[in-house]
Order: C-alpha cells, then sequence, then structure tokens
C-alpha cells in the first residue's frame, strides 16, 4: 500500500511541474465552459427542464464537467500513450521486472495525476463559472462527499479501461488510431458533448447503462441530488463500482495473456 | 547569408514539401492504424454533429436558427479549420519542443523555422475533419431554400479557404505565443478548436461582448458567421453592413501581418534551455 501511494504522489508531482500547461489547461477549460453555457442557455431557453434538469442544473452540468474533463481524461490524454509507447521501445519489461503489480502501479500512477488535475485544472473553472452563471450548486455536505466518492469511482473506471488501450499495444504496435477511436467514443457516451439525460428513446436508455455513463454522468447527477436518497445513492455508486470491477478484472485477463506474450517474444 | 525574400518563401514551401512527404511515408508504415485514425477523426466531428441533432430532436430552432442552417455553420467552420490544422496544426508542438530542446536542432537546419514547425509530424488523418466539414456542408446547402445568387455560390469556396487562413494566423501567433509563454498548447487551442465550437452555433445565442470580441478583436466571425448570415439572408446581430461578409479574404490578408510579426518576435527572443 505504502508502495503504491508513493507512485501516485509521483504521478501528482510529475503533473504538478508543468505549470504553464497547466494555467493554459485552466484558461481553454474556461472557454469552452462560457462557449457551452450559451449553447445550453439556448436550448434550455426553448425547452425547459430538457432531460430533468432545469437551466442552473444544466449550466452545472456544463462547469463542472469543464472541471472534471483533464481529471478523467474524457477528451484524451492519460496514462495509456506513455505505456503503449514503454510496450513499443520494450521499456515494459522493466515494469514487469517490479515487485509491484503492473495494473495497480499504473492505477496508482494515473490516479495520482487525475489528483492533481481534479485540483490544478478543476476549481478555477468552477469558480468562472459560478461568478458568471446561476449554478446549483448543493449546501449540503454530505452531497459533496458523495459526489467525491462518484468521482473517484469514475476515475477508476476510466483508468479501467484505458489500461485495455494501453495492453492493446502488445498486440497492434502502434496505438494512435485505437485511441483516437476511444477517445471519440468516450466523448459522446460520457456526456461531455450532450447530457445522457437528453439523448432519446431506446438509445438514451442504452447509453446510460454503458461504462462510459460512470464517469461523467453519474457524478454530476450526485452532485445534481438526482440520487438523493440512500439506496439511489447506493444504486448510482454501486453502478460505477460494479463496471469498475468487471473492466479491472477484463484488464487483468488480457494482462496475463500480454505477459505471456513477451516471455514468448524474449522481452 | 541574405537569401532574397522570393527564394526565402520557395525554400520555405521546398523544405514543408519535404517534410510533409517524410511524414506521410512514415504515416503509411502502419496502413490500418492510419485507416482507423482517418474514420476516427472523422467520427469525432460527425459524432459531434449527431450531439446537435440530438438537440433538434427537442427543439425547432436553436437561436432561432433551423437545423440545416447550423450545419452550414457547422460544415464550414469545421472544413475550415480541418484545412488549417492539416497544413498548420502542428506548430502548437512548439512548446514542447522549446521544453526538451529539439528546437535547436531546427534552427540549424537550412529550411526556415516556421516550415519545419508546421510540417513537424504532418497528420494526413485530419483529412477525416476536412471530409466531414464538407458532407455536412454539402448537405446544408442542398437542402436550405436559399436564393442562390452568383455572390452567394462564390461566397461559399472563398469562405472556407480565407476561414483556414483566419485559423491559421491564429495558429502562428498562438505558436509565437509560446515562445514568451512555454509550453501553452491550449490556449491556441482556446482560439482555434474553441473558436469552431462557437463558430458551429449561431451567433444569435451568444452575448454582444463576445461578438464584438470574435469582430473586431480576434477576428474569427469573418471565418463563417458574416459570410453565412449573407447567404441565409439573415441580418447580423451587431447591425453590420452586409457588404462585409465578402471582406473574409481580406481580414484573412490583415491578420497574418499581426501573427508573423509576433513568429518573428519569437523567433528572436528564444533562448535554448541548452538540455
Amino acid at each position: 500500500m505504502r508502495l503504491y501511494l508513493a507512485v501516485a504522489a509521483g504521478g501528482f508531482r510529475r503533473y504538478a511541474t508543468y505549470g504553464t500547461a497547466t494555467a493554459a489547461g485552466v484558461f481553454t477549460n474556461t472557454v469552452f465552459g462560457f462557449i457551452v453555457a450559451y449553447t445550453y442557455i439556448a436550448l434550455w431557453d426553448e425547452r425547459p427542464g430538457l432531460g430533468g434538469y432545469d437551466q442552473a442544473q444544466a449550466l452545472t452540468f456544463v462547469w463542472v464537467s469543464q472541471s472534471l474533463l483533464a481529471a478523467g481524461a474524457l477528451i484524451g490524454g492519460g496514462f495509456q500513450e506513455t505505456f503503449q509507447e514503454r510496450v513499443r521501445t520494450g521499456d515494459i519489461a522493466v515494469d514487469l521486472y517490479r515487485p509491484a503489480d503492473l495494473q495497480m502501479w499504473w492505477l496508482a500512477a494515473d490516479l495520482g495525476r487525475a489528483a492533481f488535475q481534479l485540483v490544478g485544472r478543476g476549481v478555477v473553472p468552477l469558480v468562472a463559472g459560478a461568478l458568471a452563471f446561476q449554478l446549483a450548486l448543493p449546501a449540503d455536505p454530505v452531497r459533496w462527499l458523495l459526489f467525491l466518492v462518484s468521482v473517484v469511482l469514475g476515475l477508476v473506471v476510466s483508468f479501467a479501461l484505458r489500461y485495455l488501450l494501453g495492453l492493446a499495444a502488445f498486440w497492434l504496435m502502434d496505438g494512435a488510431g485505437i485511441n483516437l477511436m476511444a477517445q471519440v467514443v468516450t466523448i459522446f457516451f460520457s456526456g461531455v458533448l450532450l447530457p445522457l439525460t437528453v439523448f432519446p428513446g431506446g438509445f438514451g436508455e442504452l447509453v446510460r447503462v454503458l461504462p462510459w455513463a460512470a464517469m461523467l454522468q453519474v457524478p454530476m447527477d450526485v452532485l445534481l441530488g438526482k440520487h438523493s436518497g440512500a439506496g439511489s445513492a447506493a444504486g448510482a455508486l454501486g453502478f460505477q463500482a460494479g463496471w469498475a470491477c468487471v473492466l479491472l478484472g477484463a484488464g487483468r485477463l488480457l494482462q496475463s495473456a500480454a505477459t505471456r506474450k513477451v516471455v514468448v517474444q524474449g522481452g | 547569408m541574405e537569401v532574397p525574400r522570393r527564394g526565402r518563401v520557395r525554400e520555405g514551401l521546398r523544405g514543408y514539401g519535404l517534410i510533409v512527404g517524410m511524414w506521410i511515408r512514415s504515416t503509411m508504415t502502419y496502413r490500418t492504424s492510419f485507416f482507423l485514425a482517418v474514420f476516427g477523426n472523422a467520427a469525432i466531428q460527425l459524432l459531434d454533429f449527431v450531439a446537435i441533432w440530438i438537440m433538434f430532436q427537442h427543439v425547432d430552432a436553436l437561436g432561432g436558427f433551423s437545423l440545416p442552417e447550423i450545419a452550414l455553420l457547422y460544415g464550414s467552420c469545421s472544413a475550415s479549420l480541418g484545412l488549417a490544422d492539416l497544413l498548420l496544426g502542428n506548430t502548437d508542438r512548439i512548446g514542447l519542443r522549446v521544453r526538451d530542446g529539439s528546437l535547436d536542432t531546427m534552427l540549424v537546419r537550412p529550411v526556415p523555422l516556421l516550415a519545419q514547425v508546421a510540417a513537424d509530424r504532418f497528420a494526413l488523418r485530419r483529412l477525416g475533419r476536412i471530409t466531414q466539414g464538407l458532407v455536412v456542408l454539402g448537405w446544408a446547402v442542398s437542402v436550405l431554400p436559399v436564393d442562390w445568387s452568383a455572390g452567394k455560390v462564390l461566397l461559399v469556396p472563398v469562405m472556407i479557404v480565407a476561414g483556414a487562413a483566419i485559423f491559421g494566423a491564429v495558429m502562428v501567433a498562438g505558436a509565437a505565443f509560446q515562445f514568451v509563454a512555454g509550453d501553452a498548447a491550449e490556449v491556441q487551442n482556446s482560439f482555434t478548436y474553441g473558436g469552431n465550437q462557437m463558430l458551429q452555433y449561431p451567433p444569435t445565442i451568444f452575448a454582444k461582448d463576445l461578438l464584438r470580441g470574435v469582430v473586431f478583436v480576434v477576428p474569427l466571425a469573418f471565418v463563417n458567421w458574416l459570410p453565412a448570415l449573407y447567404i441565409l439572408g439573415r441580418p447580423d446581430p451587431l447591425g453590420l453592413p452586409g457588404w462585409v461578409a465578402f471582406l473574409s479574404p481580406l481580414v484573412a490578408f490583415t491578420v497574418f501581418l499581426p501573427a508573423s510579426l509576433a513568429w518573428r518576435a519569437g523567433v528572436r527572443s528564444y533562448r535554448s534551455t541548452g538540455s
């Protein structure tokens, strides 16, 4: 455990050194927040209550999303590119020799990165949004706590999916294509483009049970009080935890297949 | 050694072509990955448009604009940005190169730095965005009840090329900014990708001050808003006269002036990290 904490701290520190890049990212998230906020105002003016949100809740969705994008690696970034590069160059052999679990090691590093980006890139856009627009942020500390738990579970689901991408490099060699495809799917099915509650009909029901919903839609709904009541909150967090277990499990299976492949190739 | 101005431009283009050719050959080594990337590139954009389409499952108009009208805005700025991104998009990598010191290697090569930076890791997959933009634009043009005059027909290609040039100037200015600010690619992205995001929606939904900003400060409104409003026969929310729709090429030409000055100042101020 101490080891993984140290790895996570390393991930945090590594991203903390990119001061200018972080400031630039904050600027970008804020600019996008404003643009998307205006489009949502137009949309919710036309259709009040769309997707079960009033306008203040829709705007909260916009700004909290902007704060979570970098942490959840929802629009790209994250560890998988580094991982794939290490597979390509063979450096992954070093990772395999370590007296640590490969998946846990990278999970710790990615959570460290996410923790930094949650603070470094999350706070300022949300404050900017709260100053410029009427948001529906809850006053209840319990709900904030549940939101935080939900965010962490969302980060684990995001990691678990990207770990599968990382491992794909053992077979594909070049990960650029598959990363891009995964990015497309994540942006659309997590709720970055539009809250998943706005997606119509059976298609909407489908996208709300896919793992990507666990990354953004569920934490947002927890924050907005869509899961008030202990049972409903437990259901939401359980949905996320379920996907986290399934995907981490799939990662372990694929990992053992991948590492066998390394031995066959001789590293 | 002072090469005549004409010669330098030709040298630059030649160098650009050579580097681009090299990257295309290298991309084609992993052919499957390349086709996936082109497809993915178009798909990212397509889903973007699907999101707008989903909005229109709930409403008939956004900011008073119908879906085909928004498709005209969407398709034209997407094609413009795609074109600029293909030709100049990788200038945003300059911050990385300043940080890791590899810019020094570029400075000693006998090819103008801007040509090298623009061609750096040339990504042919960006054809995906251009194609997708043109498809949406084609759909919009075919279904819009526009009374096409010669001027309006001419305005469509002019808007795309001039729009690409305006985005290109922003990219060069952003790259110049990174000499001062270090790794700040995202600032550049918020003007290009952020501008694109804004220009896909009708100007009527944004605050007036924001509109003034993109007309008079960073003239992104000339990428597609002003020409498209003219094509649609709609009044401009700022009350500008109709002929401004035809100014895009002039604006594109004008904004390259401060952008290239900024670039030169940036290059002159460059101090190697020595690593």
